[in-house]
């Protein structure tokens, strides 16, 4: 078998895969933050909650409904979107007047809360959740091993994530809601409403990231702290993608993650950080972020 | 004539049924009062013009009836419909439309998707193709980005994508400006075409000749006031009141 710059190629091809799984939680996480900034201004730091909150309510629905991991697939973003529409009737609303950062306090607060009461519920050790049977297995390729869960949370994102955009980019609700990221008052005055499209914008957001948590669940253990290991690293990502572009957040995604990944080959010391030393350099050489646009 | 007596007489001219009767309408820029009771009613199928100064309140008064100033008070009638509590998006879906000074064309969206943005609020607009036919320009352009398009295509494009929705009041706050004679010329005839076809326009102009070959009535705006009505046939005989009102 070959070898690259001596690196053994299972050695390689794993990190490659495992950065490119990781990045596939980074760009759905990412694109749900984009989107929800782009229209609403507001820094959700709910989301890493809501991306926990969707892998235990997937655990929830198979322990005490015995709803299994496809039907929690489609299920588990429905609800807890709905959690994340009346988050936004109820309280978020009433913020947009006020500077970004009262949205900044209180999704933060939100987001102990949420923490918290997991935590309290369910402690810190991680609850299992299988991989489905169907995906149990894997593939040899020859040069490496592909399990095949990981195989389709890869594919699986991608479809997603380019759904997203295509919703976003193509359609007429999503040229609404560019205009409206836009414009608001204009779209209001062409008799759009705009709140609702605000709402339901969050709702989709958080929908996303629910989704990203029941794909997460048989992968990483199901654990109340889930959330804010990963968003930290996913605020970065936005940062270095651009704050609200689309398809900067998905391309960042799943590039910064192919990067940590290819990082913990040749400088492992380096993989916890490469994400933030490449914030710090795109935010001095172009502080819009990559994809950003230039105020 | 006494300006007080031409007032009364203006104010009886509109013998069509009033389609826009605003009342005493004030209105706020935050907390700096700008509007201090604006009177004014437009006929259904006229074009009537609000000439006034810079800053003396032309646009703001279009907001106010549009429902996007914060906040504002007295009374609005479209219709038969008191508009003064309802947000913006229930005004428009009554069939008020507004092309706003600054066109707010959406950079994120194609000229086409801007184009169609507006939903159809009531039955009777303009075709798409209709739209095309009075502006031809806009059609080879579709698939650019809407803020691609030069001064004056964006001008129609604004123009155009109200047409379509079935709004019968268009509020058009400044048409002409920064825009070539030419294309001037061509938004003056468009407005005649829409009057032809029934819509009912209030236009704000800084453009004094632009306003006389359109309207059928302007009113003087002044310090958030309408102070005077000058029907379009008498404007000669008050061509020097109006020089000093505008400050020309």
């Amino acid at each position: 078998m070959f070898e690259l710059l001596g690196i053994p190629p299972q050695a390689l091809f794993g990190q490659l895969l495992l950065g490119l799984i990781n990045g596939s939680f980074y760009a759905i996480l990412s694109l749900g933050l984009a989107i929800i900034f782009g229209l609403l201004n507001i820094i959700n730091f709910t989301h890493g909650a809501q991306y926990m909150m969707g892998a235990f309510v997937a655990w929830m629905l198979l322990n005490y409904l015995g709803i299994p991991y496809w039907g929690a697939l489609i299920v588990v973003p429905i609800i807890v979107g709905a959690t994340g529409i009346v988050l936004e009737r109820l309280l978020i609303s009433r913020l947009y007047h006020l500077d970004h950062l009262y949205g900044l306090l209180l999704t933060f607060g939100l987001a102990l809360i949420i923490t918290g009461i997991f935590r309290n519920q369910y402690g810190i050790s991680g609850l299992p959740y299988a991989i489905p049977k169907q995906l149990a297995g894997g593939q040899n390729l020859g040069f490496m091993f592909l399990p095949n869960y990981r195989g389709w949370v890869v594919v699986v994102s991608l479809v997603v994530c380019l759904a997203t955009w295509f919703a976003i980019e193509k359609t007429r609700l999503g040229g609404y809601l560019r205009a409206a990221t836009e414009n608001p008052t204009m779209v209001g005055a062409f008799g759009i409403n705009v709140p609702r499209l605000i709402t339901l914008t969050y709702g989709f957001g958080v929908a996303l990231a629910a989704f990203a948590g029941v794909l997460a669940a048989p992968i990483y253990s199901v654990n109340p702290n889930m959330g804010a290991d990963v968003i930290i690293v996913v605020f970065a990502v936005v940062v270095i993608g651009g704050m609200g572009s689309i398809l900067g957040s998905i391309l960042t995604g799943f590039g910064l993650g192919l990067v940590e990944g290819l990082t913990r080959v040749f400088y492992p010391e380096g993989s916890a950080v490469v994400i933030f030393v490449i914030m710090a350099i795109v935010l001095l050489v172009k502080p819009a972020g990559l994809f950003g646009r230039e105020a | 004539m006494p300006e007080a007596a031409l007032a009364q007489q203006s104010s009886e001219a509109p013998l069509v049924k009033p389609l826009l009767k605003v009342d005493g309408l004030q209105g706020w820029y935050a907390e700096s009062h700008v509007l201090h009771g604006v009177d004014f009613e437009v006929g259904e199928g006229e074009v009537v013009t609000l000439l006034g100064r810079n800053g003396a309140g032309k646009t703001t008064t279009l907001k106010a009836i549009m429902g996007i100033l914060a906040k504002r008070s007295g009374s609005v009638m479209f219709d038969g419909h008191e508009t003064i509590k309802l947000p913006a998006r229930a005004i428009a879906r009554l069939g008020i439309a507004l092309c706003p000074e600054e066109r707010a064309i959406f950079s994120s969206l194609s000229v086409e998707e801007n184009l169609m943005l507006p939903p159809q609020v009531r039955p009777g607009g303009l075709t798409v193709e209709q739209v095309f036919e009075l502006f031809p320009n806009i059609k080879a352009r579709l698939s650019s980005q809407g803020t691609k398009l030069s001064g004056g295509e964006q001008q129609m494009l604004a123009i155009g994508r109200i047409l379509r929705t079935g709004a019968k009041l268009l509020l058009l706050d400044e048409p002409t400006e920064g825009l070539a004679p030419v294309i001037v010329q061509q938004i003056g005839h468009t407005i005649a075409r829409l009057k032809q076809e029934g819509f009912t326009i209030v236009l704000v102009e800084q453009n004094f000749h632009f306003a006389a070959s359109v309207a059928d009535r302007h009113y003087v705006v002044e310090q958030g006031r309408v102070i005077d009505t000058i029907p379009n046939d008498e404007l000669d005989a008050n061509i020097d009141k109006l020089h000093r009102y505008l400050g020309v």
